[in-house]
């Protein structure tokens, strides 16, 4: 398998649509840490996580000659991770515990208010300098997990996998509009808990591992 | 333009998406409000954090095995047995 490791996705696909197994097992291995991320991000349970990473591959597996372009095996496969990770979420809505945040979660926002930043403050130091820092992995990670489940999904996608806003709203089956607005309010709400930490007026976080 | 409109359309400026009308009227806003300055930038370092930071976490090892496991059955009952 080490031998294909040089090969681009498109050879890779080429490869696996005439058979070979090695090579769309080497995809497999390409992705199979970020299809986990993108699925724990959504779900957040690792046994739900680990049965989107599998559904995910195999129905790459059984739809890989419908991909035309090799080279988007990535973003065509976050788009089936995402999907079935959807799946998850919307079979645990309907489960009889639900919370209102979570029953209001469908409705379109559009027109709801959108939160004023409250904390306007410079950062002490540039996302180069933090990234640095391994606390800031930490902190990061930590502070997006706070996030409602339906912004964190959206940011995840646009922003960390840079999934279009099309594509986001095809896997999460929202609107392109709603995307936006759900974009929109998570930025917000990681700027601002990210400028109470970085912020040049705010406590040394930090220092405190 | 007002702050609270500049809200609305901050997403689309960020990510390039705005008409060149709307996004005059936005950086002239910017250029007297040092209060929206400071947002659009810190939004920015927001979104670079993430981008740039990787974030990827490793799958558990018995989860990878049995992913894989699957993958070979799968493909032996779609291609019979393994050709590489």
């Amino acid at each position: 398998m080490q031998t294909q490791a040089y090969r681009s996705d498109g050879e890779l696909v080429e490869l696996a649509k005439a058979g070979d197994l090695s090579a769309f097992e080497t995809l497999v291995t390409r992705y199979e840490n970020r299809i986990w991320s993108l699925a724990k991000q959504l779900v957040q349970h690792d046994e739900d996580a680990a049965d989107v990473v599998q559904d995910a591959f195999l129905t790459a597996l059984e739809h890989l000659h419908e991909l035309r372009d090799g080279e988007r095996f990535g973003a065509w496969l976050k788009q089936i991770a995402a999907r079935l990770a959807y799946r998850v979420l919307e079979k645990r809505r309907r489960m009889p515990i639900q919370s209102l945040e979570t029953l209001l979660g469908e409705g379109t926002e559009e027109d709801d208010p959108i939160p004023h930043p409250e904390l306007v403050a410079d950062w002490r130091d540039s996302p180069e300098t933090l990234l640095q820092r391994s606390e800031t992995m930490r902190i990061i990670e930590q502070v997006l997990s706070e996030l409602p489940e339906k912004y964190r999904a959206v940011f995840w996608l646009r922003d960390v996998e840079q999934l279009s806003t099309r594509e986001t709203a095809e896997a999460l089956g929202i609107s392109e509009a709603n995307v936006k607005v759900r974009l929109l309010r998570a930025r917000l709400m990681l700027r601002e808990k990210l400028t109470r930490i970085f912020g040049a007026d705010a406590p040394q976080l930090l220092a405190a591992e | 333009m007002k702050c609270e409109q500049l809200l609305r359309i901050l997403g689309d400026y960020i990510d390039g998406e705005i008409d060149p009308e709307m996004c005059e009227l936005f950086e002239r806003h910017m250029a007297q409000c040092p209060r929206c300055q400071v947002v659009v930038d810190t939004m920015r370092k927001t979104i670079a954090l993430y981008r740039d930071g990787e974030l990827v976490f490793e799958m558990p090892v018995q989860f990878r095995e049995r992913l894989h496991q699957a993958i070979r059955q799968r493909w032996q009952e779609k291609f019979g047995s393994s050709n590489t």
